[in-house]
């Protein structure tokens, strides 16, 4: 039998210690007319040779075409040794750390990832992640509203850089809480938030950015963090991890930096995978701790006094608090974290910095390329990181249908959220010149 | 504990083979960029390599200990269905790119979504939820929608059992509502006078888990679907013990309009030091039009069978996205392998030894002395042993026996859960594991008890044998050391 060691000898002498005659007797307290006999939809049982064969063909199917797509998820080069290792049968196959001194290894791998993304997001403490950065986002506003007592508005407003798909979330996990979400105005020329039109006496409990924005830009966020406090609003930043080897970090944004930092991990040696498991990273000021959501481990001693880790502040937790808990979480992305944290050990911060840099020099070789084309032109100016939007002279869907009949995933159809024939296009470190030139030409093609 | 990788670390040190050796120069004005060097560690692929791989020995896991933890089903994680899960065109496609390169993927989705209506009973499954509690918040928020649409708003409470997982009150109130809190009998089963008593014009659901979290199954459960139903709230499956009526009994038959279930139990994903979860949701006829979305629908182009998104008009009233994209979609393939290699016939087969195993082991403590929290009962797939005797007699309690089994290489159950019963263990076994792993955790229960009541030996201080002794959880909290900061030189 598939994964049960039974043999009949073991089922006979089992049941003959229980005092029944079969193993149907132990679903004898289910009420009768609530049993079925047969499931009907569940395939009869494949062997692993045949289920591999089916998953290969099926893996086919959707084949390695060149993709130029980013738009929240990003394809970077992960070491071989990161999955090699997240995937030994202790960590996968290991649960929460209840029992800390069984669980050192992840419990410790936990503590050194909480040091290493509390480094990039310059703040001071992180939490062992939450599931994603779209859901860690729903739960930084919900934090915010807790940590920031004085005000009462539940107002969360949103600068126009941050991924629209963050808000629906937000809106789905925490708009039955009584918060509400609102854009501010954005300038239509650079993309970024309108400064000039800033909304007064609003009394907001926080405001959301995001750097680089979902459309590329790199948004003032010095200067919207000061006015998010001179609101009297908490600034929540979020920031893909990768960038922050080079770009500023948001415990750093402004005069006090934010007061939220919180954003996708995926970029940090997770794969793609279809959208998930990714992790959402969280880190925020000391202050602000016990407000905030999910696992978080410390560093402690043992009966010798030797150092040795474990999970703390659980008084915030479901499992305690039960309905006045901080969140109803009661997971982290565990096999996820550790993947990121033997990542950012491989590639230290100089590694990232060359994958930050590489990714900008090759969306530069694609943006200009694309530009040449007529019709193509960028639809906001300013700099950028590794993503750029760009304004077509036509629909866009045809297009990318064109360049994905080419095996060429030609961006992220940006129309809808633009307003107008717009792509978001990305190019990372994976790519190599060819590559690019390669999708120049089949846009040329395309556009002709 | 091991040295951190960051005193390891020495400047200049990295994995150079893993990052890009030439890149150009930044052309992004200053006041964007850091001024500070964030310190990341500074070590070779070998020392990064070591470090992780000897960390990873120092935790117990399915692999290399019986985990019989109660309500985790920590059952064997097969591990074709990690392999195959990350063949490279799955582990390498942009959730955002095209259909035409996703039929694969998104045809294993939508069977997914079929096989788990099957074993469900239910008419409509969404895979988007990322963890049970969140499957809880989409479930609880359906019904809040249901409510809402119909101009009910007055219905803002949710009844749960005094025995449910923490998360059931929790998100319940995330999702705005009121708890109402209702007890056990002694026998296991609800109370059905404080449920009448709850029940009302504000009633908006009840949570159940079934078997319920104290190991029995809940056998008024027709009884209780009418009551509610007849207040007019809608009943919310816990499929935390899914386990133990896969291809018995189905939710949707005991009248649940909508329900969780965790794959990373019953299904058999990895539970990966604390996640990631997955927790598909299920809804009856009259909760379609409230799924969270993505959804994967089949539709028929020119005779090709084509795998899509639903689109919005679909599911109109959709409580809307949980994550970024289409949820742990990695791990959803995992649990469509291993649902596949078990076929029809192996689903019940699950269910059938994981109660097999958790009888066994539950007559085999009960026959060596330990009292049982239920002992008129079946057990489901799991059940609970309480040390209050013990604790009383010869100061043994729960967490000592937790913490001696560590030294006698077992995990420890489940310990203070359901919180109504004292010095409890709940004790799940799975069906993936053999007489003699049972046998041998048996034999280690009653030297441990046996130590404490003839040799007076205490566990006080126990285990002994780890990387580590027991922890200051105290000092963890008071003097919060959350990352580590390097000694100034």
């Amino acid at each position: 039998m598939p994964f049960i060691p039974h043999t009949e000898k073991d089922t006979r002498e089992m049941l003959a210690a229980i005092g029944a005659d079969s193993i149907e007797d132990l679903f004898d307290e289910i009420p009768a007319e609530l049993r079925i006999d047969h499931l009907h939809e569940v395939p009869e049982a494949l062997s692993e040779m045949e289920i591999s064969r089916l998953m290969r063909e099926r893996a086919a199917m959707d084949g390695s075409p060149l993709c130029f797509i980013g738009a929240g998820a990003y394809e970077h080069h992960i070491p071989t040794a990161v999955w090699d290792i997240a995937t030994r049968g202790e960590f996968y196959s290991a649960y929460t750390p209840y029992q800390a001194e069984a669980s050192q290894g992840t419990l410790q791998t936990i503590y050194e990832y909480q040091t290493m993304i509390t480094e990039l997001t310059g703040l001071d403490v992180s939490n062992a992640s939450l599931y994603d950065g779209a859901s860690g986002l729903a739960e930084a506003a919900l934090m915010a509203v807790r940590a920031n007592r004085r005000v009462k508005s539940g107002l969360v407003l949103f600068a126009p850089g941050v991924n629209p798909v963050y808000e629906h979330v937000a809106e789905a996990i925490a708009g039955s809480q009584g918060l509400t979400f609102e854009w501010l105005p954005v300038d239509a020329t650079t993309g970024n938030v309108a400064f000039d039109q800033l909304p007064e006496g609003r009394n907001p409990v926080a405001v959301v950015m995001q750097q680089p924005t979902f459309p590329g830009t790199l948004e003032d966020v010095d200067r919207l963090t000061d006015w998010a406090h001179a609101e009297g609003a908490f600034a929540i930043g979020i920031a893909n991890p990768m960038t922050l080897a080079l770009l500023k970090a948001p415990g750093h944004w402004g005069e006090q930096g934010v007061d939220i930092a919180c954003g996708e991990g995926q970029p940090l040696g997770v794969p793609l995978s279809s959208g998930g498991p990714y992790f959402g990273y969280m880190t925020c000021k000391q202050k602000h701790v016990r407000q905030m959501p999910g696992r978080i481990v410390g560093r402690t001693t043992d009966l010798d006094g030797n150092p040795g880790f474990a999970l703390t502040l659980q008084a915030r937790e479901q499992h305690i608090r039960r309905s006045k808990a901080t969140s109803n979480i009661c997971t982290n992305q565990g096999l996820m974290v550790t993947a990121a944290t033997i990542y950012m050990s491989l590639l230290g911060v100089d590694g990232l910095a060359q994958v930050g840099r590489k990714s900008h020099e090759n969306t530069t070789r694609l943006v200009e390329g694309l530009c040449a084309i007529d019709g193509i032109e960028r639809l906001y100016g300013g700099p950028y990181f590794h993503e750029v939007a760009l304004k077509l002279d036509r629909p866009v869907a045809p297009i990318l249908k064109a360049l994905a009949d080419k095996n060429i995933l030609g961006g992220f159809d940006l129309t809808n959220d633009a307003g107008t024939d717009a792509l978001l296009v990305c190019a990372t470190e994976t790519k190599t010149a060819a590559d690019i030139d390669v999708c120049i030409a089949a846009f040329a093609e395309a556009m002709n | 504990m091991s040295e951190l990788i960051f005193e390891k670390s020495r400047g200049g040190r990295r994995a150079f083979a893993q990052a890009p050796v030439e890149a150009g120069s930044l052309s992004i004005p200053e006041k964007f960029l850091r001024d500070d060097k964030p310190r990341l560690p500074e070590a070779s692929e070998l020392q990064t390599v070591r470090h992780y791989t000897r960390l990873s020995q120092k935790n117990f896991s399915i692999d290399t200990q019986f985990y019989p933890l109660g309500s985790c089903t920590m059952k064997y994680n097969p591990r074709a269905c990690n392999a195959l899960a990350l063949l490279p065109e799955f582990a390498g496609r942009h959730p955002l790119g095209p259909v035409s390169h996703g039929q694969g993927f998104l045809t294993c989705m939508y069977e997914l979504q079929e096989m788990l209506k099957d074993v469900t009973g239910m008419k409509g499954v969404s895979l988007t939820p990322m963890a049970g509690a969140q499957g809880e918040l989409a479930g609880v928020a359906m019904i809040k929608a249901f409510h809402d649409a119909r101009g009910d708003n007055e219905r803002t409470e949710i009844i749960c059992p005094d025995a449910a997982h923490g998360t059931n009150p929790a998100t319940a109130t995330m999702c705005g509502c009121v708890v109402k809190e209702i007890p056990t009998r002694a026998d296991g089963d609800v109370d059905m006078e404080a449920l009448k008593a709850v029940l009302g014009p504000k009633t908006a659901g009840i949570m159940l888990t079934n078997p319920s979290t104290l190991g029995v199954f809940e056998r008024h459960i027709k009884i209780i679907a009418d009551m509610v139903h007849d207040a007019g709230g809608l009943l919310y499956y816990d499929g935390a013990n899914l386990n133990a009526i896969l291809g018995k009994v189905r939710p949707g038959d005991m009248d649940f309009d909508v329900i969780h279930m965790n794959l990373h139990k019953t299904f058999s994903t990895p539970h990966g030091g604390g996640g990631p979860g997955s927790g598909a949701v299920g809804v009856n006829k009259r909760l379609l039009p409230f799924m969270p979305i993505p959804v994967v629908s089949k539709r028929e182009v020119d005779g090709d069978t084509i795998y899509d998104w639903a689109a919005e008009d679909e599911i109109p009233q959709s409580i809307g996205r949980l994550s970024g994209f289409m949820g742990n979609a990695g791990v959803l393939l995992r649990a469509y392998v291993y649902m596949r290699m078990l076929g029809r016939d192996g689903m019940e087969r699950v269910a059938e030894y994981a109660t097999l195993n958790a009888n066994y082991l539950m007559a085999r403590l009960r026959d060596a002395g330990f009292e049982l929290a239920f002992p008129e009962r079946r057990a489901s797939h799991e059940f609970i042993v309480t040390l209050k005797h013990e604790a009383k007699e010869f100061h043994l309690t729960a967490m000592d026996v937790a913490k001696a089994l560590l030294d006698k290489n077992f995990h420890a159950p489940t310990t203070y859960f359901p919180l109504l019963v004292p010095e409890c263990l709940l004790i799940e076994p799975t069906e993936t594991e053999s007489k003699e792993t049972l046998d041998n955790f048996v034999a280690a229960m009653i030297e441990i008890a046996r130590a404490a009541r003839e040799d007076g030996v205490e566990y006080k201080e126990a285990p002994y044998t780890m990387p580590v002794r027991r922890l200051d959880d105290v000092k963890a909290a008071r003097e919060l050391d959350l990352r580590h900061v390097p000694e100034q030189a």
